[in-house]
């Protein structure tokens, strides 16, 4: 802001003196004297706006933080290991329990569970976010037509989402990954579990483009001469995607979890890939004796989700100016 | 830096009186599930340069959907223009390619709606929606559209304009909302702007400072102003003509004075007598007997018959002018007077 300032006060000198010029000849009513700072010439727009309402939200911080925190994480897994080898097992070492030396214990391998849980944000981050962006991206794009067109086109691409529904998540992304058209790897299983995944985020996109379409905020730009492409980018989905937002951040979690489940089932990731999932599915069978293999990696989920859910509401709330104090 | 001079003074208005906007025999029907309904039927009217048009009539009648007509705007289905034509400055709006249509729409003709809180869309500031009528229709830069939307909140007198381009509709009161809509109206310096019922929603102290504001920028610019309302008083004090429909269509136009002072058509009469006037203080009140028609099922003959008192039908009517069974058409009556009655001689001399 004081960058602006400095640079604006020059031109807005010269805009005032301006003024009272006109205010004095009388072709202006010089009723507005700037009192707030207009140096900034540039137009506020809905995602600036958003940005400087995000930045005062505890929030939006914590929540960046944490995903920050796990991104990092992924990149850069050795800098988290406290130089521990996720691969340099000894059998010895079977479950051990989490001491001063190794935070988080032994697997049932003997392998330091610190630095599996680390390398293991990779695989599950790449899978949460990519089938989640997929989701995004598919649940807005056939949501928004289906909802702006209507008939239909509308009907045609309602029955398709609900064949897609009649399949369960787990169930289609099994057949997929099992038919072996796109391999056993992290994209295939992200894909897989997006390509089921995505409806429900059509129907909220939907819903609410039905909703916002019939208001008079929308018939008034058509009669100010706005195209569809207009209207629907710049009146109908800011207004519509708020909901969707906050559905998709959640589904991060419930994706990285479906890819434990594909793992139980064998067609998801396959040892020696290292991921969450696979971890809590390994510790599953050894709840009992070792708590701790199902506690660490759980735990890095559930943080991982907070930190998207925190996101997507803060996000939610400076999309919506009404929110704003 | 130079600034865009909004306030330079429009051409004057067009000394030949050659129509802006020409409305022909528009025809406007709904398919709905339980029938056809025949929102409008056969409605003609021309709007001058610097004229303001009232259109007057009650829930129903057919006024504001002849205006959403004209702005591209009805929702169809249901709704279908079934005939007519809608000219602006000559050129059919209704046979014209859809983005010839857009570039009418915003420079050529404006609107303004009735509840100015839903027609502006609550995620953008009043600024950035006024500046957004010059980045889409002139492909203004953002600083320079920002600019102009400061100029025109001055220009319909929103105080502090400056301090307030940046808030949102939900900060504003109902009349400075409804002078953002205005500003965004006329922003491209339109040649005719329709208001739908603009100060409906509005206190009464806020309804005349709007109207006055309306009536000082058409004055300014020399646009074409039609106004859509209900309220016999906005229409007594604004307007220079007045049209007004009944199930449809017009059934009597002329000048404001003419229409108010003397109808030529039994409703009009029965609009006039149900208003409280100060120099009838203490009498009676006379309301129109009977429902508005359904417009799916127009009676035949004059539509008004039914609550019509000076309806003839077969044993007294002269032919041809049976009030149940014909149709009577619009015509000239006097001078500067339609009405669409068989017998508006009577009603006039009355």
């Amino acid at each position: 802001m004081t960058d602006r300032n400095r640079r604006g006060t020059a031109v807005d000198q010269q805009q005032a003196d301006l003024r009272h010029d006109e205010v004095q000849a009388g072709t202006q009513t010089g009723l507005d004297e700037p009192d707030v700072d207009v140096t900034d010439a540039r137009q506020n727009s809905l995602w600036s706006d958003a940005w400087g309402e995000l930045k005062r939200n505890p929030l939006f911080w914590i929540g960046s933080l944490l995903a920050l925190g796990f991104v990092v994480m992924a990149l850069f897994p050795s800098l988290f290991a406290r130089g521990a080898d996720p691969r340099d097992c000894s059998l010895a070492n079977s479950q051990g329990k989490p001491s001063a030396e190794h935070w988080f214990g032994f697997d049932q391998q003997g392998c330091d569970y610190l630095a599996n849980v680390v390398y293991g944000a990779r695989n599950s981050l790449i899978i949460g976010l990519l089938a989640v962006a997929v989701v995004l991206v598919m649940g807005i794009l056939v949501g928004a037509v289906a909802g702006f067109f209507g008939g239909g086109v509308d009907s045609l691409l309602s029955r398709i989402t609900d064949i897609f529904y009649a399949l369960p998540l787990v169930l289609g992304a099994l057949v997929v990954l099992r038919s072996g058209t796109l391999g056993r790897g992290v994209v295939a299983v992200a894909i897989a579990l997006a390509a089921f995944g995505w409806m429900t985020a059509m129907r909220l996109v939907r819903s609410q483009v039905i909703a916002v379409k019939s208001s008079d905020y929308v018939a008034a730009a058509r009669a100010m001469g706005a195209s569809n492409g207009r209207i629907l980018v710049r009146h109908i989905l800011p207004n519509a995607v708020a909901p969707v937002l906050v559905y998709t951040t959640i589904t991060i979690g419930v994706l990285i979890a479906a890819e434990a489940t594909l793992t139980y089932l064998g067609v998801g990731l396959q040892r020696p890939a290292i991921s969450w999932g696979l971890q809590i599915d390994a510790g599953q069978n050894l709840l009992r004796v070792s708590p701790h293999l199902v506690l660490f990696p759980s735990l890095a989920l559930t943080l991982t989700v907070m930190a998207f859910v925190m996101l997507g509401d803060a996000l939610r709330d400076a999309l919506d100016p009404r929110q704003r104090a | 830096m130079t600034r865009p001079d909004l306030s330079e003074p429009a051409p004057a208005p067009d000394p030949t009186g050659t129509p802006v906007l020409e409305v022909d025999d528009l025809h406007v029907e709904f398919r709905t599930r339980g029938g056809v309904v025949n929102a409008v039927n056969g409605v003609s009217y021309s709007l001058a340069e610097g004229e303001t048009l009232a259109i007057l009539g009650e829930s129903g009648s057919g006024k504001s959907v002849s205006a959403q007509a004209i702005m591209g705007i009805l929702d169809s289905p249901p709704a279908r223009i079934t005939g007519g034509g809608i000219f602006f400055q000559g050129r059919d709006l209704l046979t014209m390619p859809e983005d010839e249509q857009r570039k009418v729409r915003g420079p050529g003709i404006s609107m303004i709606f009735q509840d100015a809180l839903s027609s502006l869309n609550p995620v953008y500031s009043v600024g950035f929606q006024i500046g957004e009528m010059f980045r889409a229709h002139r492909g203004t830069s953002r600083k320079e559209a920002k600019q102009h939307a400061i100029e025109l909140m001055d220009r319909v007198r929103i105080p502090g304009a400056r301090a307030r381009v940046n808030d949102y509709p939900h900060q504003f009161s109902g009349g400075m909302r409804q002078r953002v809509m205005i500003a965004m109206a006329i922003a491209l310096d339109p040649r005719v702007l329709i208001a739908d019922e603009p100060t409906t929603a509005l206190d009464v102290t806020v309804q005349a400072q709007v109207m006055d504001l309306l009536k000082d920028l058409q004055r300014d610019t020399g646009m074409g102003l039609i106004l859509i309302t209900h309220d016999l008083g906005v229409v007594n004090e604004v307007a220079d003509n007045v049209a007004v429909m009944y199930a449809g269509r017009i059934v009597e136009r002329g000048t404001v004075d003419d229409v108010f002072n003397n109808p030529a058509h039994p409703y009009t009469d029965g609009l006039m007598s149900s208003v409280p006037q100060v120099e009838h203080k203490g009498g009676r009140l006379l309301p129109i007997i009977g429902q508005p028609p359904n417009l799916a099922a127009i009676p035949p003959g004059c539509p008004f018959h039914p609550r019509c008192a000076r309806r003839r039908l077969e044993a007294d009517a002269l032919p041809g002018r049976v009030c149940d069974t014909d149709v009577p058409p619009l015509r000239l009556v006097v001078p500067g007077r339609e009405a669409a009655c068989h017998y508006s001689e009577e009603v006039l001399g009355a």
